[in-house]
């Protein structure tokens, strides 16, 4: 029987078959953080236990930092210097390389992985972060684990690990144009919900990943947890090796030749069965944006806030009544239109060159409208530096957009910079839970062009309108 | 890790679908380096009036009087969904939960109670709902009984409720155990495995 390209790398990982069922798996990468990786270094000192092949172990300062202009080691969150500096320390004294403040090498881990070639085909990467997810984009095995798990995989190389059930989510049909990734993902979970993904892998495919560039299917890949997946997967193509090669940690010479013969075995088998398939068709798809605090809570441009009282289970009737408190919004009332404070382009989800050039394109020309709040904060050092060498950084500040040194920046609130109480963001990133970018603040997930196009509205726009608008002008 | 065996406890219900981790402890409630401390900014979102206060919000279940010494939670689908945040399990189990009842978990959250002496338990939406309501009518004399050895938890009404739990997370719960230990002793076939592997993909060595 056929194999799927999950069970391919699972299988080439398994060091021991355990008699409960789990097994032991061999971890090829792992990837820490400052946020969590501190304590996960912390803990095996504590415990007197050292990081094997600190070789195989990398670290980069994301969370935390300042992204402001001029940034050090203080940082606007209360208390964030200690995470940087005890991370910089338990890096130096475990021996695995860290990508500081200051290194060109330094971004968002799940920008910075692939970007430098750490992540690659038929690899297993994990990291105590639950957007590790994102690296499947590349057809690596990769998936969050906590803290406690990161110090279990630096001391031992492997992860207990159970075989998760395989969902196949088919993408047929080709985008339409203002629609991308982050469109077909967010459509997804509002279809099935933020569980519909919940104790599977998936693997994506069908003609519209295909067609999605790498970077667009590392968007893909990102929120398969925001589906309650345990991770997500596309399998490796010509794209993929296009993407991979010559990138600083990447294979050369007779070892790329080597690694590639193998990356091309890794494709699912035509007879590779599933345990749940899901199809959905791209072809009709608009731009998507969410309306409430899960990522489930989602419609087209052109859709309405839904009603409660029209849904008959009790929990979501009262989760959909909590969400629309929290976001001050009515039943009924269109998305489109809705007033925005704020729009925000970056994240592991959408601050790749890519995006920001979708996002520049819409920008160009064109000017936030009054009042809105507008920040671009580039994924990585590398993407800082490639947007500005194209002048894109130019187009988001000649039309009122900040830019910023790479990091999470105001994905999450931790304390520090916010957008304000009951603020309303448009966000291209991949979280709308109560307070993730503030107190009280109200954040609508869309993609890097319809946050760009509504910063230049006002309010909350179909990407398509604006354009078309353009050429009747 | 504190052991796990049985529990006779109060039961908090926190009906809520998708509890995610930022719900469990805000970012902003994860100040330090370190595992501990962590229980004031349990659920601080919704625990006081205000973000940054300490002003207990009476409507929120943990503050009012029987379930402050709740040491199970009764929830909805998808509770600890959202970030890998490991702070959530350790601020839970410094407040005093032992046990987490809900018809599905985060993963990645799911893995960490174990990890930290949390028993995840799964029973569907209407047995969590039952149960719920049984609490709900005399919270401080309806405990929940929970038996990790034989695999049952105990209704307020007597009946008895088959759970699952792998063996492995089932030991390691029971005997309180740390799983790093547990792996390293098969420190030879880890070994092993890496030589061969090595062979097999050496592209993927980076020493
Ligand atoms: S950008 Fe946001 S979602 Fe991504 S790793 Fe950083 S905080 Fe998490």
């Amino acid at each position: 029987m056929g194999r799927s390209i999950i069970e391919k790398i699972w299988d080439q990982h398994v060091v021991r078959q355990q008699p409960d069922g789990s097994v032991l798996l061999w971890i090829d990468r792992v990837f820490l953080h400052e946020r969590t990786g501190s304590i996960a270094l912390k803990g095996l000192e504590a415990a007197g236990r050292a990081v094997t092949h600190p070789e195989q172990v990398f670290c980069t300062m994301d969370h935390i930092v300042d992204t402001l202009p001029g940034r050090g080691d203080e940082t606007r969150m209360p208390g964030g210097r200690e995470f940087i500096t005890t991370t910089r320390a338990a890096a130096k004294a475990a021996g695995i390389r860290l990508f500081d403040l200051g290194s060109e090498q330094q971004g968002i881990v799940h920008v910075v992985s692939p970007e430098q070639g750490i992540a690659l085909p038929g690899l297993t990467l994990v990291c105590p972060d639950s957007h590790t997810c994102t690296i499947g984009g590349l057809g690596a095995l990769a998936w969050g684990i906590g803290s406690t798990e990161a110090e279990h995989a630096m001391a031992t190389k492997t992860l207990v690990v159970r075989r998760p059930k395989l969902m196949r989510v088919h993408f047929k049909g080709k985008l339409r144009d203002g629609v991308y990734a982050k469109d077909m993902i967010l459509h997804l979970i509002n279809r099935y919900g933020a569980g519909g993904g919940a104790g599977h892998a998936l693997e994506f495919t069908g003609e519209a990943v295909r067609q999605l560039p790498v970077e667009a299917r590392l968007t893909l890949c990102n929120m398969a947890v925001e589906f309650g997946a345990w991770t997500g997967i596309v399998a490796p193509d010509e794209l993929t090796f296009e993407y991979v090669r010559g990138r600083p940690f990447t294979p050369s010479g007779e070892l790329w030749d080597a690694a590639l013969a193998h990356w091309k075995t890794l494709a699912s088998d035509d007879d590779a069965r599933y345990d749940s398939e899901i199809e959905v068709d791209c072809s009709q798809l608009v731009p998507q944006v969410t309306w409430g605090t899960s990522p489930q809570h989602g419609t087209g441009i052109d859709g309405h806030v839904p009603d409660p009282s029209a849904e008959t289970d009790a929990n979501r009737r009262q989760s959909m009544e909590r969400a629309l408190e929290y976001m001050g919004l009515e039943p009924g009332r269109a998305l489109a239109g809705l007033p925005v404070g704020a729009a925000f382009i970056g994240s592991c989800t959408n601050s790749r060159i890519s995006d920001l050039r979708e996002a520049a394109r819409v920008l160009k020309g064109r000017k936030v409208a009054d009042g809105v709040r507008a920040i671009c904060v580039p994924g990585s050092t590398q993407v800082k530096k490639a947007a500005e060498a194209e002048g894109l950084d130019r187009v988001f500040t000649e039309s009122g957009f900040e830019w910023r040194e790479s990091g999470c920046s105001m994905c999450f609130y931790a304390g520090g910079e916010s957008f304000g109480l009951e603020q309303r963001v448009v966000t291209s990133t991949n979280r709308n839970f109560e307070n993730r970018q503030g107190p009280r603040t109200r954040s609508h997930l869309a993609s890097p062009a319809t946050v760009a196009a509504s910063a230049v509205a006002g309010h909350i726009t179909d990407v398509r309108t604006l354009e078309q608008a353009d050429g009747e002008r | 890790m504190e052991k796990f065996t049985t529990l006779d406890a109060i039961a908090a219900p926190l009906l809520r679908i998708n509890v995610d981790t930022d719900a469990i402890i805000p970012s902003r409630e994860m100040k330090r380096v370190s595992k501990l401390g962590l229980s004031e900014g349990l659920f601080a979102g919704w625990r006081y009036t205000a973000p940054g206060s300490r002003e207990e919000n009476p409507d929120f279940i943990l503050n009012q009087p029987p379930f402050r010494d709740a040491k199970i939670l009764l929830s909805g689908q998808n509770f600890g969904c959202g970030s890998s945040r490991e702070h959530a399990v350790w601020a839970l189990a410094e407040w005093g939960i032992r046990c987490i009842i809900a018809p599905s978990f985060g993963a990645i959250f799911q893995g960490n109670c174990v990890r930290n002496g949390i028993l995840p338990v799964v029973f569907d939406e209407t047995l969590v709902d039952s149960l719920a309501s049984q609490v709900r009518a005399d919270p401080a004399n309806n405990l929940i009984k929970v038996d990790l050895v034989r695999r049952i938890v105990t209704a307020p009404d007597g009946q008895e409720h088959g759970f699952e739990i792998s063996d492995g997370d089932r030991e390691m719960l029971l005997e309180g155990l740390d799983a790093i230990a547990l792996t390293l002793r098969h420190k030879q076939e880890i070994q092993a495995f890496r030589d061969a592997d090595r062979g097999r993909r050496p592209w993927v060595y980076l020493d």
